[in-house]
């Protein structure tokens, strides 16, 4: 992924984002770093049975229990190979932790507002629902993922 | 609520002013002790809990740890830990406890205001207020309390002019008692009022279309006054300002069974009501039932476990099947069963799969005795097909839980689930268990509703009684159910099956083009059970192995389903090989297997060890106007049991002996058969000798029709067997034949008599 470090000035500074990037099924996301509470490998996870197909399980992160949401199933991707291991990262949502279940974490960029842009009319209406925007990257694209609508789309 | 002082150290039925009921507010003034106290955040208090509760996970954590390893030089110091732990765990549960008289403090002046109000008098007496409840539950309670207690002094009290003129004093009586009773706090409310009128809440549920008429009739008085529990229900005349609005007691029950309460209610109509409320300790740490089903682990709290049952697949308990729904004998009473890996939709596995699903590296035979039932081989898997039934009540309802395995019971704090999965009503919440992990914790309730269609024990047994009434008139035979490459299950009579075995391809071998697996140091030829089945690599195949003296023959089959005792009714009679046709099994048309066909096919040689051996078929027996008695003899309780159905299913009633002699001591005792069956090659008398008996005795038996069943079916053997007296001689595994020459004697009997 292109590293599109910004100077560091001040006006910059507050027209500016750090986000968190990671990929799933090859594509790029970013999701503010300010959100994230943690980066995982891959954990144990405990099957809640009759749950919605994206509930992954839960998981227990130092003493606190994090449900574990399957993000390809989110957005509608097929399963992954069960031989490659996988990364989550931990947000909190409403007081409570979910761990995001993706393919591997990529880095944290640093990002001007100036090249976000809406989404795109023609993006896939599951994919449009959950992304907040599009940053052009020099060689990407990152979507940006909204982890609320995310969450709130998952019923029980 | 004050953190440091003693709260057990308040006199009894000191009724307090508290600017806020969350908290305990003690003042030195009041207290003529010296206790000095200091007022906590409840926050502080509640974030104490929380690490207290880590604490309590991690010392587990600990402890698991160290239980798996030997003495180490932790061991000591872990101990100390622990202790601590655990006397640092209830002086915090402590902080939280309550005086229950904190959440009917303002109960006095209700009912002041109340009586003036109503214009009635009305006294309140509490007893117990000191009695500590978990601050949790107490503010769960103190709605449904203030409510309750303006519902009895509205409803439940009269006038003082109604009250004299019933003969009781001008002032009613509320009571307020609450006390501790075996880990559950009981809080009573009660009162001398006029109690529930069964009329008008007979009225009530009839305007209301709850119930017709004659279902009302039918209630007990129990039964009417739950209704008061219904959601929109009151019994008040008019709406007051105080009560009659029809929210309430639903909502009460409500709010009680969600702290694992529950609320029962006793009234005389006259005499007043009484509702005891009974509510756990404490929510926060409860001990729990680790159990697994299908793979996954689950708790369930101790306090809805009634008991624990193991069955196995063999012995007195195991669990049977009415119409595919599991129930359990529970000394004498039977109990409906949930298999809680189907409920929570991890598999569809039957037991008896779950019993083969055994590692395929062990040998995992399983034997069936002659009565069906299995037994195991191998003593070390006998743990592994055990299984165990959680009983466990459920408003009324009792109900067994089916589960792999128990493992242990563990304290576990109980933590709410994610907001998204508040939806599955099965789960009360879940935590974290000594080992890290983090498990599901069942509710009972849940379980119950999901299955939707638990009947309550009473409607339950009535069934059983039909259904054992229905079983007492028509006999039943064990069948084994199993599938194959078509969708229509086939069955075999459950006596024939000797074994059930899972073979794999890399077992089969293969001898002069016949399919053969070395079982048992010897080889036993297998045939598929149809052209459909193959046998791939990756998956093991069931094995129906029928087995006779030294000789075994295997048919492979997809998938074995179930067993099931059913009366065995062949309704259409079929020309298809290997099939003797359909009957209903399991409200399923099922084909019935033909076992002799693919005995025959398999081993020409199979019926040479024995002698003849009866084998009355479906014949024209049945046109009769009473079922023609048939005698079997044959040494081979596998023929026995082969040939029973087989003749039974062609109208034949049978009697299947093993020895002659036995044969001859019925004749001597004057029953009397309409034809008799028998072998030849059998040990101390053989079929030949037999006849020799019956025919020159000149007993009863003298002129009934003989028929001789033997795999040597030389002309010699033929003319032997005429002249000691057999009528016929028929080959042992020609089924057809038997049948025709069954009745082909009938009909000759009836033409020459």
């Amino acid at each position: 992924m292109a590293k599109t470090e910004t100077d560091t000035d001040e006006y910059i500074n507050a027209m500016s984002e750090d986000f968190l990037t990671f990929i799933v099924d090859g594509q790029s996301f970013g999701i503010p770093v300010l959100q994230v509470q943690d980066v995982l490998s891959e954990q144990p996870v405990t099957k809640i049975p009759l749950s919605s197909p994206e509930v992954e399980g839960s998981l227990n992160l130092r003493g606190r229990i994090v449900t574990a949401i399957n993000v390809r199933e989110c957005l509608s991707i097929s399963k992954r190979d069960s031989d490659k291991s996988n990364m989550s990262v931990v947000v909190e949502h409403n007081d409570e932790l979910f761990s995001l279940i993706i393919d591997s974490v990529g880095e944290v960029l640093r990002l001007t507002k100036t090249d976000f842009e809406k989404n795109p009319g023609t993006l896939d209406p599951a994919w449009k629902d959950l992304s907040a925007g599009i940053f052009q990257l020099k060689d990407d694209l990152l979507i940006i993922m909204d982890v609320s609508k995310l969450l709130e789309n998952i019923k029980s | 609520m004050d953190g440091i002082d003693n709260p057990s150290d308040q006199p009894a039925k000191q009724v307090q002013s508290k600017p806020k009921p969350k908290k305990k507010d003690k003042t030195t003034a009041t207290k003529p002790k010296t206790t000095q106290t200091l007022r906590v955040n409840v926050d502080v208090l509640e974030d104490l809990m929380t690490m207290v509760s880590e604490l309590v996970l991690t010392r587990n954590q600990l402890l698991q740890i160290s239980r798996a390893h030997e003495e180490t030089e932790f061991s000591i110091p872990l101990q100390r830990l622990s202790h601590v732990v655990s006397e640092l765990q209830e002086g915090v549960m402590k902080t939280r406890m309550q005086p229950v008289g904190n959440a009917w403090s303002k109960l006095p002046r209700i009912i002041r205001d109340l009586s003036i109000d109503l214009d009635k008098k009305i006294d309140l007496v509490m007893t117990g207020n000191e009695t500590e409840l978990d601050r949790q539950v107490l503010e769960m309670i103190k709605d449904p309390l203030t409510h309750m207690v303006r519902n009895s002094g509205d409803h439940g009290i009269e006038t003082p002019a109604e009250r004299v003129a019933a003969g009781k004093q001008e002032t009613g009586t509320i009571r307020l008692d609450a006390f501790h009773e075996g880990g559950h706090i009981i809080i009573r409310i009660s009162d001398d009022g006029k109690g529930l009128s069964d009329d008008k809440i007979k009225e009530k549920i009839y305007n209301n279309g709850l119930a017709t008429q004659e279902e009302i009739d039918e209630m007990s008085k129990q039964q009417i006054h739950q209704f008061i529990f219904a959601a929109g229900f009151s019994t008040a005349a008019a709406v007051t300002s105080v009560s009659g609005r029809g929210v309430g007691m639903d909502v009460v029950r409500t709010n009680i069974e969600k702290i694992g309460g529950s609320i029962e209610l006793k009234s005389d109509e006259g005499k007043g009501s009484t509702f005891t409320i009974k509510i756990p300790l404490t929510l926060a740490i409860v001990s729990a039932l680790v159990v697994e089903a299908g793979g996954e682990r689950f708790a369930i709290p101790q306090l809805a476990v009634r008991e624990l049952v193991m069955v196995s697949e063999h012995g007195d308990s195991r669990v049977e099947y009415i119409k595919g729904s599991p129930v359990f004998r529970l000394r004498d009473r039977l109990l409906p069963l949930v298999s809680l890996s189907n409920v929570l939709g991890l598999s569809e596995k039957e037991l008896l799969q779950e019993v083969k699903a055994v590692d395929e590296d062990i040998e995992d035979t399983i034997n069936l005795d002659s009565d069906g039932k299995i037994i195991t081989k191998d003593s070390d898997d006998q743990e592994k097909n055990n299984l165990y039934l959680i009983i466990t009540e459920v408003s009324g309802y009792v109900f067994g839980i089916i589960v792999d395995r128990v493992f242990d019971t563990e304290e576990i704090v109980v933590k709410p689930v994610a907001e998204m999965l508040k939806g599955l009503t099965i789960f009360s919440g879940n935590t974290i268990l000594g080992d890290g992990s983090v498990i599901m914790i069942l509710d009972p309730n849940g379980i119950a509703n999901a299955t939707g269609n638990i009947t309550s024990t009473d409607e339950f047994n009535e069934a059983n009684e039909q259904n054992q009434r229905k079983s007492t008139s028509e006999k039943e035979t064990s069948l084994l159910l199993f599938s194959t490459g078509d969708k229509t299950p086939k069955a075999v009579p459950l006596a024939l099956v000797a074994r059930l075995e899972n073979i794999n391809s890399a077992d089969i071998e293969y001898s002069s083009g016949q399919m053969t697996t070395q079982y048992r140091g010897a080889l036993m030829p297998l045939v598929p059970f149809d052209t459909t089945i193959t046998v791939n690599d990756e998956k093991s195949k069931p094995v129906l192995v029928f087995s006779d003296k030294e000789q075994s023959l295997g048919i492979i089959v997809d998938d074995i389903v179930d067993i099931i005792d059913e009366h065995l009714d062949i309704q259409l009679s079929t020309q298809k090989n290997g099939l003797l046709g359909s009957a209903i099994i399991n409200g399923i048309a099922t084909d019935v297997v033909d076992i002799a066909h693919f005995l025959e096919n398999a081993k020409h040689d199979w019926f040479k060890d024995h002698g003849d051996s009866p084998y009355i078929s479906s014949s024209d027996g049945g046109n009769n106007d009473h079922k023609k008695k048939l005698l079997l003899i044959d040494d081979s309780s596998f023929f026995r049991n082969m040939l029973t159905p087989l003749l039974s299913m062609a109208g034949y009633d049978v009697t299947s002996l093993e020895k002659p002699s036995e044969a001859l001591q019925m004749c001597e005792e004057g029953v009397i058969f309409d034809v008799i069956v028998s072998d030849i090659e059998m040990p101390n008398m053989n079929g030949f000798e037999f006849a020799q008996h019956v025919k020159s005795d000149g007993g009863i038996w003298a002129d009934t029709p003989m028929i001789a069943l033997s795999s040597h079916a030389t002309p010699q053997d033929i003319e032997r067997g005429t002249q000691v007296g057999f009528s016929n001689y028929v080959a042992k595994f020609d089924k057809d034949t038997l049948l025709n020459t069954l009745s082909q004697t009938f009909t000759e009997n009836k033409t020459t008599g």
